[in-house]
Parts: C-alpha cells; sequence; structure tokens
C-alpha cells in the first residue's frame, strides 16, 4: 500500500510536469486528488490494516496528496503567468506612429506682443485703459497740442468721417481721455494699447490700420530720468538684459522734451547689419516728458504735475522679434503664419 | 536736408571730426542723420581732358572720334557716343584702367575697327542722378569751364570727395533747414565757432528806389518785402563748384542768376526770387490777394487759376509770381536778361501752405516759408545774394532796396529756475553748467541766483516756453547722461478690470478649443458691410476713402473672416478654426461718435475632427461650434443665462441658425453660413458664430463657492419618447426639468431617431433622468412619484408618447 502511494506521487508529479495548459493541469487535480481519485482509493482500503498501521498510512496518504497539491499550485502559477504573457504578446503596437492631435489654436503675434508689454508694465503698477477707435478731431489732435492747422498734422494724414470725426490716428486720445476723467488729480500710471489708422497704402513695411501701445505716468514729481529707467527696464524686459538703449532728442507735439529710444541691435548685436541699417542701433519707440499745453488741457496745473508718455508700434516690435518681413502678414491671417505663433519662449 | 561735409566747413571749423563722427553727433544731440552718403562710389582715374581734335568716326554716324590730351605726353584716343562732344571742349575721361560705380572698369577696346583708350563720360557715369544733371549736359557728357586743368582729377573738381549727411528734420527744427542753421547747431555741439558768409556790396551810383516801387496790401501774409536791383547781369553758368554744391544738395543747376538764389536758400534759408526787370512791364511790384478766378501761368507754363485765399505778387495789375511758391512765365530770368528785380521777402506759413497745396506745388522754397524763415535773415540773404551776382554774373547792385516792412521781430524771452531744470531732468546741474549750454547755442544768458533767463535768437522760433529751454539744456547735456530712476509716489495697483481679464479669459478658452486668433480690418467695403449685421444702422463711411473696398466701418466681424477663410481655402488650408475679438461700428448720426462695441466672431469650416492613419473624419457641424459656446458661458457662468431660438439671419442657412439671446436679449447667432455664399468663397460647409462680447463680459460674475460632493446615490430614469417632428428638444427638456424639481438632478439626451421606422411626421428622442436628494437616499416609491409626474407633463404639453 505504502508503495502504491509512492507510485501515485511519482506518476502525478511526472504527468504535472508534463503537463502545458491550466485544462490540463484540471484534470490532472481531479484525477489524482478527486473523490474518486486512486489516493482516496487507497485511503477507502484501510479499513483492512491494523490499528497500529492506520495512522502511519493515514499520514502517509496526507503527505502525498499535500505534495501533489503543492506541486500542482506551482505548476498552475507557471501557466498563468505565461497566459498572461502571450496575451500581452497578441496586444502590442506600434508607438512610433504619430499620436492624436490635440487641436489648440494660438494668439495673434500682434496679441501676444500686446499682452507682454501690457503684462510688463502692470507689473510696474500700470493700469490698462482703452478708448474708441473712432475719435472727435478734439481728442485726436486738439487736447494734445496740435491745433487746426498745425504743420505736424501732415505728419499723420487721418482718415475723416466728419471734419470733427476721425479713426483715431494714435492712441494717445486714451491718455488725453483719462487725464480728462481724472479731473486734475494725479497720479495717473496707465498702458494704452489699440487699432489706430493713417492714410497709408499697404505696402511691405506700411498699413492703413496697425497696433499702438503707448504708456503715461503723470504725477507731482516725474522726471526725465523716471522716464529713462523706466524705459531701460521695458527695453531689457522686452529684447534681452544685454540690450543697451540710447536716447535721442526728437519732435512730438504732445511732449516736450521728446524722446526716441533705440536699442542695440538684437540680430548683429551693435556691429552694423542690414536690418539696423549698419548702425548697430535699432529705433523702438518715441517718448516724452507731457507738453504743458496737454497737461493744462486736461485740467492739470502743470507747474504742480509733470508726466512722461512713451509709445510704440506691436507690429514693428514683432517684425523685428520676430523676423517678419512684410507687415501685410498680421492682416492676411495665413494659417500657415498664424501657427508659428504657438510656441512658448 | 542735405549738408555737404566739406560744404559745412565754410562756417565751422570740422578738424578731427569725421563726417560719420558728425552724424553721431548730430543724432544724439537732436537732429536724426537719417544716412552718410559718400558720393565717390569709388571712382578712380578719371581725369580732366582737353578735345584737340573730334572726327567723324568712319564707320559709324552716331560715333565720334577724338584725340584727348590727357596730360600724358601725346593725345590719346577716344571714341565716343556722345551728341555734344567737340573740339576744344575740357571733359572727364575715365583713362584706361579707371574705375566707374558698380566697379566698372575702363579698358582699350576697338569700336567698329577704330582704338578707344578710355571714355569720355557723362554726369550719370560718374554717379549722379540724371534730376540733378544740368540740362544741357542731360544727353550728353559734361563739359568743364576752359580754365580746368588738363590731368587734374575730375572727381575732385566736381566736388566728389565729399559726404553728405541727409538730416531727418522734425517740424520744431526748421532752423536746420539751412547751412547756417546746421552750423549753429553743430558749433553748439562741438562748442566751436561759427563763421558768417561774406557780403562785400559795392553798389552803384544809383537808387533801386528809382527803379521799383513795392506797395504791399496784404500785410499780415506779407509783412516784410524787399525789392534789389541788379543791372548788367551777363546770364551764364554759375562757377563749377556753386553747381556741385547745389548738385549735392540735389538741386539741378540753371543758370548763375537762378543758381545764386538757390544757393543763398540752401546756405540762409531764406527762398528769394529773381525777376527779369524789363520783362515786368512796370515799375511796380504790388503784393495782393487773388481774385477769385484769377489765372496765371507759372513758370512750369501751366495755367492755375487762382482764388482770394492764394497771394500773388503783380507789376501792379498783373500777377508775376505766386507768392513763396512759384514764379511766373512772364517775368521769368531767361538767358536775355540783363537787369535783375531780386525779391527777398517774408510770407506766412499758412498763406505759403495752401497755395502749394492748392496747386500741388511743393518746392525746397515752400517747404520753407511754411516752415517759417527767419525774419532776422530776409534782408541780409538778399544782400548776399545780390553781392553773388556781382562777383559771379557780372552784375552792378544798385544802392540801397524798395521796402515794406511791417514785420516786428522780438525775440523770445524765457526765464526759468534751476531747480525746475534740476527737478524736470533729474539732475544737478549748476547755473554755470546751465549757461555755459546756452552759451555754446549762442542764445543770450543771464541770471540772478537761481533763474536763468534766456534770450532766444530768431532763427530759434522753437523756443518759446520753459520746457523748450529745458529741453535744450537736457540735450547739449545729453540724453543718455540723465540718471535712470523709477517714479516715487503713492504706489498705483497694476492689474487688469475684470472685463480685460474676461477677455483674456475668452482667447485663451477659444484657442485652448482649437480656434486661432485673426486680427482683420475695421474697414471693408459697402457690399461686405451689410453682410451678417446683428444691428441695421446707416453706414458709417469715411470722407475721402483711399478705395472703395476700405470705405466703410464693419457693423460686423464675419464678412472679414470669411475672407479670411477664403484666402486660406484657397492656399489649400480648407479645414480651418479661427476667432476674432474688436470693435463693430454702430452709427449714431454725424454728430456723435459711433457706439463701438467689442464683438466675438468665429468660425470653422471643412473637418473638424480627423485622424489620418486611423481613418477617423469628421465634418464640423451645428453642434461642434454650440458646444464650444456652451463651454464658453459655462466658463463665464452663464450657463442659466444663455437660450437658443432658431432664427432666420442675413446670409446664413435659414434651418441651421439660432440667435444667441442672454436673459431674453439678442446678442448673437450661431449656424451655418448660407450655402450659396459658401458656394461663392468656395468653401466648405462652414458654420460660423458672432456675438456681443461686451454684452457677455459686462454680466457681472457670482463669486465662486463650495458645494458639497453628493453622499447618497443617484437613481436614474431612461425614457424614450415619441414626439412630433417639429417639436424642438429644448421645449421637452424645460417640461422635464420644471415637473421634476429639485429631485431632478440632470437631464440628458441619448439618442435621437428620425429613419423610417418611425411614423410619418414623428421622431424619437431619449433621455437619460438623475434623480437625487443630497440629504438621504431616495426610495424607489419616491422616485416613481417623480417620474411619473414628469411621464404626465411630457404627455399633457407636449403630445408625447412613451415609446415602447
Ligand atoms: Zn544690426
Amino acid at each position: 500500500m505504502q508503495e502504491r502511494l509512492k507510485e501515485l506521487q511519482q506518476e502525478a508529479i511526472q504527468s504535472i510536469e508534463q503537463s502545458s495548459s491550466l485544462k490540463e493541469l484540471n484534470d490532472i487535480r481531479v484525477a489524482y486528488l478527486g473523490k474518486k481519485g486512486p489516493i482516496t482509493e487507497v485511503l477507502r482500503g484501510m479499513g483492512k490494516l491494523s490499528a497500529e498501521e492506520r495512522p502511519i498510512m493515514g499520514a502517509l496518504a496526507n503527505e502525498v496528496r499535500e505534495a501533489i497539491a503543492t506541486i500542482l499550485e506551482a505548476k498552475q502559477k507557471d501557466l498563468e503567468e505565461a497566459a498572461v504573457l502571450e496575451k500581452l504578446a497578441s496586444e502590442s503596437i506600434d508607438v512610433t506612429l504619430p499620436g492624436r492631435p490635440v487641436k489648440v489654436g494660438n494668439h495673434h503675434p500682434l496679441t501676444r506682443i500686446i499682452e507682454e508689454i501690457e503684462d510688463l508694465f502692470i507689473g510696474m503698477g500700470y493700469q490698462v485703459a482703452e478708448g474708441p477707435e473712432v475719435e472727435q478731431d478734439y481728442y485726436n489732435f486738439e487736447a494734445l497740442n496740435l491745433p487746426k492747422g498745425h504743420p505736424a498734422r501732415d505728419m499723420q494724414d487721418s482718415f475723416y468721417i466728419t471734419d470733427e470725426i476721425l479713426l483715431r490716428t494714435h492712441t494717445s486720445p486714451v491718455q488725453a481721455r483719462t487725464m480728462e476723467k481724472n479731473q486734475g488729480k494725479g497720479p495717473i500710471k496707465i498702458i494704452c494699447p489699440g487699432k489706430v489708422y493713417r492714410r497709408d497704402n499697404d505696402d511691405a513695411t506700411h498699413s492703413h490700420q496697425f497696433m499702438q501701445i503707448e504708456g503715461l505716468v503723470v504725477g507731482e514729481n516725474i522726471r526725465m530720468s523716471d522716464l529713462h529707467g523706466t524705459l531701460e527696464i521695458f527695453a531689457k524686459k522686452m529684447f534681452g538684459e544685454d540690450r543697451e538703449i540710447r536716447l535721442r532728442p526728437s519732435f512730438f507735439p504732445f511732449t516736450e522734451p521728446s524722446v526716441e529710444m533705440d536699442i542695440s541691435c538684437m540680430i548683429c548685436g551693435g556691429n552694423g547689419c542690414n536690418v539696423c541699417k549698419k548702425t548697430g542701433w535699432i529705433e523702438i519707440l518715441g517718448a516724452g516728458m507731457v507738453h504743458p499745453n496737454v497737461l493744462e488741457m486736461a485740467g492739470y496745473d502743470s507747474k504742480k504735475y509733470t508726466g512722461f508718455a512713451f509709445g510704440m508700434g506691436p507690429e514693428r516690435i514683432a517684425m523685428l522679434k520676430y523676423g517678419v518681413d512684410d507687415i501685410r502678414h498680421f492682416y492676411t491671417n495665413d494659417v500657415r503664419f498664424l501657427k508659428q505663433y504657438s510656441k512658448h519662449e | 536736408m542735405f549738408v555737404s561735409y566739406k560744404w559745412l566747413q565754410d562756417y565751422v571749423d570740422l578738424s578731427g571730426v569725421s563726417a560719420d563722427e558728425l552724424a553721431e553727433k548730430i543724432t544724439k544731440s537732436g537732429i536724426e542723420v537719417e544716412g552718410v552718403e559718400v558720393l565717390n562710389e569709388g571712382i578712380t582715374g578719371v581725369v580732366v581732358g582737353h578735345v584737340v581734335e573730334r572726327v567723324q568716326h568712319p564707320n559709324a554716324d552716331k560715333l565720334s572720334k577724338c584725340q584727348v590730351d590727357i596730360g600724358q605726353g601725346e593725345p590719346v584716343q577716344i571714341i565716343c557716343g556722345a551728341p555734344n562732344v567737340a573740339q576744344g571742349q575740357k571733359v572727364a575721361v575715365a583713362t584706361v584702367g579707371a574705375v566707374l560705380p558698380g566697379n566698372f572698369k575702363i579698358k582699350k577696346a576697338k569700336l567698329r575697327g577704330e582704338e578707344s583708350n578710355g571714355m569720355i563720360c557723362s554726369l550719370t557715369e560718374l554717379g549722379m542722378e540724371a534730376k540733378i544733371v544740368p540740362k544741357e549736359y542731360s544727353e550728353g557728357i559734361f563739359v568743364f569751364p576752359q580754365d580746368a586743368e588738363v590731368g587734374a582729377d575730375a572727381i575732385a573738381l566736381l566736388n566728389r570727395n565729399d559726404e553728405v549727411l541727409e538730416l531727418g528734420l522734425t517740424p520744431n527744427r526748421a532752423d536746420c533747414l539751412s547751412m547756417l542753421g546746421v552750423a549753429y547747431e553743430v558749433a553748439a555741439i562741438l562748442g566751436r565757432d561759427v563763421k558768417l558768409p561774406e557780403i562785400e556790396l559795392q553798389p552803384v551810383k544809383e537808387k533801386a528806389t528809382d527803379y521799383i516801387t513795392v506797395k504791399v496790401e496784404a500785410n499780415e501774409d506779407n509783412p516784410l518785402y524787399a525789392a534789389k536791383v541788379i543791372k548788367n547781369v551777363k546770364i551764364g553758368p554759375a562757377p563749377l563748384w556753386m553747381q556741385t554744391r547745389l548738385m549735392s544738395a540735389g538741386i539741378r543747376p540753371h543758370n548763375n542768376v537762378v543758381d545764386i538764389t538757390n544757393y543763398i536758400l540752401l546756405e540762409y534759408g531764406q527762398p528769394l526770387h529773381a525777376f527779369d526787370y524789363d520783362r515786368l512791364g512796370s515799375k511796380e511790384i504790388l503784393v495782393r490777394r487773388a481774385q477769385d478766378g484769377e489765372k496765371f501761368t507759372t513758370l512750369d507754363d501751366v495755367e492755375r487759376t487762382l482764388t482770394s485765399d492764394h497771394l500773388v505778387i503783380t507789376n501792379g495789375t498783373e500777377p508775376v509770381a505766386l507768392a513763396g511758391v512759384m514764379g511766373g512765365a512772364n517775368s521769368e530770368v531767361t538767358s536775355d536778361t540783363t537787369t535783375v528785380l531780386l525779391e527777398a521777402a517774408y510770407f506766412t506759413g499758412g498763406t505759403v501752405r495752401k497755395a502749394s497745396k492748392d496747386h500741388g506745388l511743393r518746392s525746397e522754397a515752400s517747404a520753407r516759408f511754411e516752415k517759417g524763415v527767419d525774419p532776422n535773415r530776409v534782408r541780409a540773404a538778399g544782400e548776399r545774394a545780390a553781392y553773388l551776382m556781382a562777383k559771379y554774373a557780372g552784375g552792378e547792385v544798385l544802392e540801397d532796396a524798395s521796402v515794406v516792412d511791417t514785420l516786428t521781430v522780438e525775440p523770445a524771452v524765457v526765464s526759468i529756475t534751476l531747480e525746475k531744470i534740476n527737478s524736470v531732468i533729474g539732475t544737478n546741474l549748476t547755473v554755470e553748467e546751465v549757461e555755459a549750454i546756452f552759451e555754446r547755442l549762442q542764445f543770450a544768458v543771464t541770471s540772478e541766483e537761481e533763474t536763468i533767463t534766456v534770450t532766444a535768437p530768431t532763427r530759434r522760433g522753437d523756443i518759446k516756453i520753459e520746457e523748450d529751454l529745458i529741453e535744450e539744456v537736457a540735450r547739449l547735456y545729453g540724453y543718455d547722461n540723465i540718471p535712470k530712476t523709477l517714479p516715487i509716489g503713492s504706489a498705483t495697483p497694476g492689474k487688469l478690470s475684470q472685463y480685460q481679464d474676461k477677455r483674456r479669459i475668452v482667447r485663451q478658452y477659444l484657442e485652448g478649443a482649437g480656434l486661432y486668433q485673426a486680427v482683420t480690418y475695421s474697414l471693408t467695403s459697402e457690399e461686405k458691410a451689410a453682410q451678417f449685421a446683428l444691428e441695421k444702422r446707416d453706414f458709417i463711411r469715411l470722407a475721402m476713402p483711399m478705395s472703395e473696398d476700405r470705405s466703410i466701418l464693419r457693423l460686423s466681424i464675419m464678412p472679414q473672416l470669411m475672407e479670411v477663410l477664403k484666402y486660406n481655402s484657397a492656399r489649400q488650408n480648407d479645414s480651418l478654426a479661427v476667432y476674432e475679438t474688436g470693435a463693430v461700428f454702430l452709427a449714431n448720426g454725424n454728430e456723435v461718435l459711433p457706439e463701438e462695441q467689442e464683438h466675438l466672431a468665429g468660425a470653422i469650416t471643412g473637418l473638424w475632427h480627423s485622424h489620418s492613419w486611423q481613418g477617423e473624419k469628421k465634418a464640423v457641424d451645428f453642434y461642434v461650434l454650440k458646444g464650444i459656446l456652451e463651454g464658453l458661458f459655462a466658463k463665464l457662468g452663464l450657463t442659466e443665462s444663455v437660450t437658443y431660438v432658431q432664427a432666420k439671419v442675413d446670409n446664413m442657412h435659414p434651418g441651421r441658425t439660432a440667435e444667441i439671446h442672454l436673459h431674453g436679449e439678442r446678442i448673437g447667432f450661431v449656424g451655418q453660413v448660407h450655402p450659396t455664399m459658401q458656394k461663392e468663397l468656395d468653401l466648405k460647409d462652414t458654420y460660423v458664430f458672432e456675438l456681443s462680447l461686451k454684452a457677455i463680459l459686462e454680466e457681472a460674475t457670482a463669486p465662486l463657492r463650495y458645494s458639497g460632493i453628493p453622499r447618497f446615490p443617484s437613481i436614474t430614469r431612461d425614457i424614450a419618447l415619441v414626439v412630433d417632428k417639429e417639436t424642438v428638444a429644448g421645449v421637452l427638456q424645460d417640461i422635464i426639468q420644471t415637473a421634476g424639481g429639485k429631485l431632478l438632478k440632470e437631464v440628458t439626451v441619448f439618442d435621437l431617431y428620425e429613419g423610417e421606422r418611425m411614423e410619418e411626421g414623428k421622431k424619437s428622442i431619449a433621455y437619460s433622468l438623475k434623480y437625487m436628494d443630497p440629504e438621504r437616499t431616495l426610495t424607489d416609491e419616491e422616485v416613481t412619484k417623480v417620474h411619473t409626474q414628469v411621464l404626465e407633463a411630457l404627455k399633457e404639453k407636449a403630445g408625447a408618447v412613451l415609446r415602447g
């Protein structure tokens, strides 16, 4: 009987090891360990044994049963793992194929430039002021020290609708309106972005509609040195810390003294190239101390208040910054152009 | 203004300062030098030659065979094609080995069988612009005066070894429209002196007043008129140096008398006019306003019709010049002129501007009058011109001048405190430093304690107020030397307004949803201005448009976006999503500004969704756009306030368009572009929306509050309804929501069927209803009760039948 058990154990282990599927394994389990299996049968025949032999035989039978069960379990685990691996292998994909594109648009390059400038000045305590694009002659010219018949009105040929109403030629009327609204009191710190219009034929460098962004600071002790410091911070933040700035005297009817600011050329680093016309400098904005007539007309006491103002063209800045060669691209909205401004810098 | 570097040295010592260095200094102290032109573009080997013999080329009608002495032993043979070459002339010869502009090298050549050892040059061949070449040489070679030395450097003789600074003058610096004005500026920058030009008149013993009387009827337009008379002039070419200086400044030489007036115009900034005294037809000059309709032929042979806005110089009866603008053909100096009447006058800017504008006659002269000449230089300019006519035209200058002078010239006297200067600039200058700056400018300056009083010379008419003095100090001190500080004083909060902030959110949202931002023109054509407009108003037209296409302010953004789609579609980008934010303009009548309403418009055309290798393709449809808008309104907290109403909108598909209502007010539309328009623009199916951004951004935003996460399970019931085809989902949804009460948390459409399995005129629509009570678990009975109410309401109000 003892031999029979040993034999069964040998037999069972052999068929477990040879089995190659979970089903086969289950058949083996039923065949050897089931109620009708040979081990059970052996145990049934224990009645014929002596009282001494019975427990020994019983223990042995259990030992054999457990040994088979352990090996069965181990084999089952192996087979299950193999099955998983096989399934996974069959599921593999080509990871080098392109992914599903996520549709995302982006800002127009001019908006991108304007928001960048806005944020820069917001960080310095400025607010963003906006105003109408169709303006009264008064705010566009007269309040800015450009009375009717002033020769400098030639500098900006305008789109008039009536004798007194026109498309604004700059965003400066927003400054005049803001000052008027503040009723002679300071401080004012604003930045004014927006569309402006001039009677120019559209070509690579001219556009009858373009953007402008202007700044105005009015207070009781605003100095030209403050303008100098402010413009330097702006230039370095906007165009890079290694840019140098140069101020030159200029003329605008609404400022006195007037300033034009150049930055060292970002293309050649100041050595001279085609972009800077070999000068190493690029003209970037106009500025100046607010003309006393402008302050007085808006209700400010020019003995007490001073201010500075500056203005620049987002198209020009975008053209310099991104190397755009034709101003018309900004208004054609070719998607092959627009798409190029999605990347964060 | 073109400034010859060599000529400028007549008035200021420029030693140690190159033209480029000077340009840099001028630019940094206030006048932008736009360029420095080197006149000699690398020309070498061009000398003065003497044409000792000229014969016809044996084999060519239009060529001459010349023997030219170039100062190197035997004359050389040169074949020349110029019609004006002649024996005895002194000419410019590019010798063999010479280099002409464009790196053109002169070699020995054979022309039609004859040897040619060089080239006789025209001025254009020497790099001069055709428009400044004297007329007599415009079709051929240039001829030097007889005293030119054979073998001498022709380029030097033509004054081409010079550099020209091009000044970009702002309107306030009209003083620098003259060499003398530039000289004062440069002298101030360099701290050097100004040498004034010489005037050494030796008049003959006859009085100008015996030849001419001057009367001025329009003193306010012409407060000063001085007439000098120069007899016995011999008209001929001006000296070569004067001609070349004019050419360097861009002015074509004519004859000695005319050239002298132009030379003085450049030197003094004072336009002069020379009349032929004998052709004047009277001994009188009368300055008056023209009569309306009066005719006058200017010296360009154009007959002009004048008005009483125009000032004319007359001989007492007939106009002989349009004041400050152009002389008349009837009194022009010709080669026969012997007596010159020289006008030196002050005409006011407005008068000249009107006349030059009305007649399209902008000239060097009118430009100077328009910007204002120096009243104190008018007479001196006339004297200097008379002196030069005596010297270079052999004339005899008569004593005195016939003058009408009502011009009062008060130089501006301006006082300022040192404190003001320093507080505006942000510097710590001393009185002495400030005085020194004004002395360099040759402004008279005195000071008492810390108050500085400056008398500005009349040539600097731009100096009027304290700030003008501050600018002079700042610019000569050097803008770059001004310290860099930041404004001090009360702090201001830097932030966007809520409106501006939300506008940025709208942009980010739409871009996140896949739309590119476009920026288009506000001006459009009459045809487009009427399309898609939400509100019909009168067109706002430009008084003087540049083209019909850009003549009216837009009432809607959509036509411009259609243009963008069309442009891209024609360039193989027929699937595209764009949006724009910007103003549209609603007229309020002629007297007041229009209402500017900020709009938001979006357009999607072609495929909305595609994945190439997985073969997925989905064209845009109404619900793509509606979904984008719903997301936007949710972002802005407006979901509850917005409704969509089926509507007809111009240029839109009549069955696939909805108006967007905010609190019941129409604020925009969404839908498909009318197929006719799609076809016209060659677009695939295109869905668009436009709405008033102003309306949605001005809505107050409710504060964000946390609401509890539900702790109790919800119960979902699905229903499929059969309704009339015309019954819209929005109506069913409203009925369900009302009947469902507060236990009904969510209603979702999950199926729509209108196919052939349905009874005629019917459709099936299925909803999923989710019931929940945040406080407890609902029982089945409770839900069934509410759900039954919902079904009954649907049956009663919409005739909806539950589908089996
Ligand atoms: Zn450069």
